[in-house]
């Protein structure tokens, strides 16, 4: 394990690795390795990582030791509590009536680790960890997993033998649809967050690189376009900072009413209306 | 017939079908709005929790439109 300040941008080669064109190539043909080398990502990520788990703790202790219990909350546990108190409340309890403190912890990670990372992702220069479809997936296949173990019989029963239909509608139509949607709800929730946060940088990139375009055309050009064009970065930016809040919400309500639906059922004594 | 054949022809098809998407999304989120702002209206003590089913419907409909802005990128992209 070595930093890759060693190839000296590619033209050194170290302990028998070389840099070329992006890639790391071993000296001896037949060696096979695996890259594992920190991306921008993978950096932002252990940051957000490392910034919410300290401040989580943090705050858990002084809960312990009865700050913010018997006393009045003081520093980060004001800023904390109610969010935690919102995810409990608007989220948790009115889709997981009942269960809803198993799957509290794995809400709250969802919804702090995505809006950190979103608004990482904000910051010039930063990676945009969020936009990555490869995160956005890990994050929904977690939530099918939770979701998948979280079904009970009258889920199962609902889809292969969904009520209050026709037989005919039941097996042609229902089936299928209901079967496919035990996985398009999963990829809804990856594809949205991922478009979210793509088009989003894309929309600030572009207003950024319109300067230089209209720069390369004009000097003077790219001179006056760059106040209108910075004052659309700017409202844009703001834009984005609420769309971080309502996709890292919008990723865990949906979550919870997934995992809600899951479990639900035992109600066909009511009719139906 | 061959210029259709040409990849410019799939960047036009990508833009344009972002475009569209931007129509619907425009549309739907409108029809959100204008419900949401007729409840407001009609009682004014419920509107905390219709503003917070009107955000979320608003993020399903531009979750619709943002898998067609995906789309697009994908006929850009992908040649």
């Amino acid at each position: 394990m070595f930093s890759s300040s060693r190839f000296e941008h590619g033209h050194a080669a170290y302990n028998g690795y070389k840099l070329e064109e992006g890639k790391i190539h071993a000296e001896d043909p037949n060696e096979k390795f695996y890259d594992l080398s920190i991306t921008k990502n993978v950096v932002q990520m252990l940051l957000a990582l490392i910034i919410l788990v300290s401040l989580m703790i943090g705050i858990a202790n002084k809960y312990k030791k009865g700050q913010g219990v018997q006393t009045a909350p003081k520093g980060w546990q004001n800023a904390i509590e109610p969010v935690i108190t919102f995810v409990r409340d608007e989220v948790a309890k009115p889709n997981l009536a009942g269960k809803y403190n198993k799957y509290l912890p794995y809400l709250l990670t969802v919804f702090f680790f995505i809006l950190i990372n979103n608004l990482f992702g904000l910051l010039p220069g930063s990676a945009n960890v969020t936009g990555n479809i490869a995160f956005t997936i890990v994050l929904g296949v977690i939530s099918f997993f939770v979701i998948l173990f979280s079904t009970n019989k009258h889920f199962w029963g609902h889809i292969f033998w969904y009520p209050g239909v026709p037989v005919v509608v039941r097996l042609l139509i229902m089936l299928p649809v209901e079967l496919l949607g035990v996985f398009t709800k999963p990829f809804a929730l990856i594809v949205r967050l991922f478009a979210n946060m793509v088009a989003g940088h894309i929309i600030i990139l572009s207003f950024i690189t319109l300067i230089f375009i209209f720069g390369s055309m004009n000097a003077v050009a790219g001179w006056g376009f760059s106040p209108m064009s910075v004052l659309f970065a700017v409202f844009i930016y703001l834009i984005e900072i609420m769309v971080a809040f309502i996709q890292a919400f919008i990723f865990t309500n949906l979550t919870a009413v997934f995992i809600g639906q899951a479990f639900e059922g035992g109600h066909h004594d009511e009719a139906h209306h | 017939m061959n210029i259709l054949l040409d990849v410019s022809v799939s960047h036009l098809g990508g833009a344009i079908g972002a475009g569209l998407a931007a129509i619907g999304a425009g549309i739907g989120i409108g029809q959100i709005g204008k419900g949401a702002v007729d409840a407001i209206a009609r009682q004014p003590e419920a509107s905390n929790d219709i503003r917070a089913n009107m955000i979320l419907t608003a993020a399903f409909v531009e979750g619709v439109a943002l898998f067609a802005v995906i789309a697009g990128l994908l006929a850009v992209l992908k040649a």
